[in-house]
């Protein structure tokens, strides 16, 4: 063999043994190191169950008690099913005028901190025509001597403080609440 | 030491001037062909090997900042068990973009190698940069990589909220906003976001 034939010959086996390498080292890479992460990620963890039609939990009676539904002690039941938050954008009554509404949507994974308040990207002043939702009201615009600031007053800030989702699940404890509506118009026993 | 590294630069440099002189033409193309092919191959797979989430997340700064939010959305868990991975989001399916991006990735990787992001603060400190280059990459491309995986033309909107239907219709629908202006941080954490119009 010449000089040259020689060296082509061997530059083309370095070549593919480069090649082999990177390969194997690539497939190294894809393989058994990521089992590990595989492991820890949750097997659909979060899955909902199908919907259910809502049925009450608690028996009736139970009283106190309406947190372990009855159950004995010593006894471990079955959890109920999970609850589902409601997304259905119907604005729901306030039970007072001063009452926070309640939220009519899904707030799933909106970053509320020091950043960013991904509530104001809807609700703020200025992307009411954009998104249209209703504003926050003045009020969340005033310090607690009643002036009016250019931005979100800091505590209003968080919004979750006063604002809450609604859920589909049975109340625990019974509500005896009547509006002022239902109040007055109730006959006066009195007389 | 030099002279002996001259030597076989010199050899080296002759050999390839020099016609072959044993080997058939045949046989020379064919061996160039298949070591192309290996070598195309292999780099294609090193390629491959790097577009996984595993190989994204084999750096601690990502796995310890970016990773732990995404676990928290619907692009990790969700009741279709569809998953979007690092590359779905970030990198380009079509080839000459796609080494393009590898290309200013690596420039996270250098960012890696001489600390600029290596600790949570760095990191958070880098943030907003490193964000932004996002945003302008998919507002440029009018979101393609959510495109991807999201159709408006297969969206049904009446199995959307009311909410999102009516927004989606009146500004996607037209064609004048695209998903990366209204659905910046779905993926992770935002930065400071004071000044940067959303939605
Ligand atoms: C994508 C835009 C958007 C975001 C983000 C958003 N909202 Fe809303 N919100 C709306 C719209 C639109 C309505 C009107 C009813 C509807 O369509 O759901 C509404 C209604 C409300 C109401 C009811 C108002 C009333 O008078 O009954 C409250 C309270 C509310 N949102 C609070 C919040 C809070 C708190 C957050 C953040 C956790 C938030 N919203 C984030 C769009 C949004
Ligand atoms: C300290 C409690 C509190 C916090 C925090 C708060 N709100 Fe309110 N919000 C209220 C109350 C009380 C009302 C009803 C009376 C009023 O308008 O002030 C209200 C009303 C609203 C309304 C209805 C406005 C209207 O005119 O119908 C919206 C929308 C709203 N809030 C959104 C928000 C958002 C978004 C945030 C977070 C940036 C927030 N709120 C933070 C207490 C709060
Ligand atoms: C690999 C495919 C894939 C890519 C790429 C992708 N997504 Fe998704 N996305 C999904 C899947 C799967 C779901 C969950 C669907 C379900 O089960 O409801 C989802 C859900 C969503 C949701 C719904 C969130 C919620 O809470 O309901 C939004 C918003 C979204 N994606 C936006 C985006 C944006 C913006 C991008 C681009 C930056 C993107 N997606 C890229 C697959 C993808
Ligand atoms: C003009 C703003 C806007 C644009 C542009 C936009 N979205 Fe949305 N999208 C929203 C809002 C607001 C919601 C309401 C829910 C929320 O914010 O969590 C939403 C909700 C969604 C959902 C959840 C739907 C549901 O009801 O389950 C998906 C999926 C989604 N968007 C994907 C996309 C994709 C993909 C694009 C780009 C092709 C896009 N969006 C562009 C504003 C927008
Ligand atoms: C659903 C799409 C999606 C997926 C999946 C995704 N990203 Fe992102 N990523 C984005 C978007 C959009 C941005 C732009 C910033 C923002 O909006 O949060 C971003 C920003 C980033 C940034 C810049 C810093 C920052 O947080 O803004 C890094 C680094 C990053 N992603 C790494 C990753 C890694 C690593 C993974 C896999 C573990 C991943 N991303 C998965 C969409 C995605």
């Amino acid at each position: 063999m010449s000089n040259t034939s020689r060296f082509v010959a061997s530059a083309v086996v370095v070549l593919a043994l480069a090649s082999v390498l990177a390969f194997v080292a690539s497939h190294r890479k894809a393989g058994p190191t990521g089992a590990a992460q595989e492991a820890a990620a949750p097997a659909a963890s979060v899955a909902a169950p199908a919907p259910r039609p809502a049925v009450a939990v608690v028996p009736a009676g139970s009283g106190l008690d309406a947190i372990r539904r009855g159950a004995e002690l010593d006894k471990e039941i079955a959890p109920p099913p999970m609850a589902r938050v409601e997304n259905t954008d119907i604005r729901r009554n306030r039970a007072y005028p001063m009452q926070p509404p309640t939220i009519p949507h899904s707030i799933d994974n909106y970053q509320i901190d020091r950043n960013s308040n991904r509530c104001m990207l809807c609700h703020a002043r200025a992307n009411a025509d954009k998104f249209q939702a209703p504003p926050v009201s003045v009020t969340h615009y005033m310090d607690r001597d009643d002036q009016f600031l250019a931005t979100i007053s800091p505590r209003r800030y968080f919004c979750n403080q006063c604002h809450v989702v609604q859920t589909d699940a049975q109340p625990l404890v019974a509500n005896g609440f009547k509006d002022i509506d239902t109040v007055l118009s109730e006959p006066n026993k009195a007389n | 030491m030099w002279a002996w590294m001259k030597r076989c630069l010199l050899v080296f440099w002759h050999t390839l001037r020099r016609p072959s002189v044993h080997y058939s033409l045949g046989f020379l193309t064919l061996g160039g062909f298949l070591a192309g092919v290996l070598f195309w191959g292999a780099f294609n797979t090193a390629l491959e090997a790097t577009n996984t989430e595993r190989f994204c997340t084999s750096c601690h700064e990502m796995r310890d900042n970016v990773f732990q939010e995404l676990k928290t959305t619907i692009h990790y868990s969700n009741r279709s068990g569809v998953r979007a991975t690092c590359p779905d989001c970030h990198v380009p399916h079509n080839w000459t973009d796609k080494i393009a991006r590898k290309m200013q990735a690596s420039k996270e990787v250098w960012g890696k190698i001489f600390g600029t992001i290596d600790t949570r603060e760095k990191f958070l400190d880098e943030r907003l940069v490193l964000a932004e280059h996002e945003w302008a990459r998919l507002k440029a491309n009018d979101s393609l990589e959510c495109r991807n995986c999201h159709n408006y033309a297969s969206m049904d909107l009446t199995r959307q909220s009311p909410r999102s239907a009516s927004i989606h219709k009146r500004w996607l629908g037209t064609g004048e906003k695209t998903c990366i202006d209204c659905h910046k941080g779905i993926a992770h954490h935002l930065p400071d976001m004071k000044g940067i119009p959303q939605g």
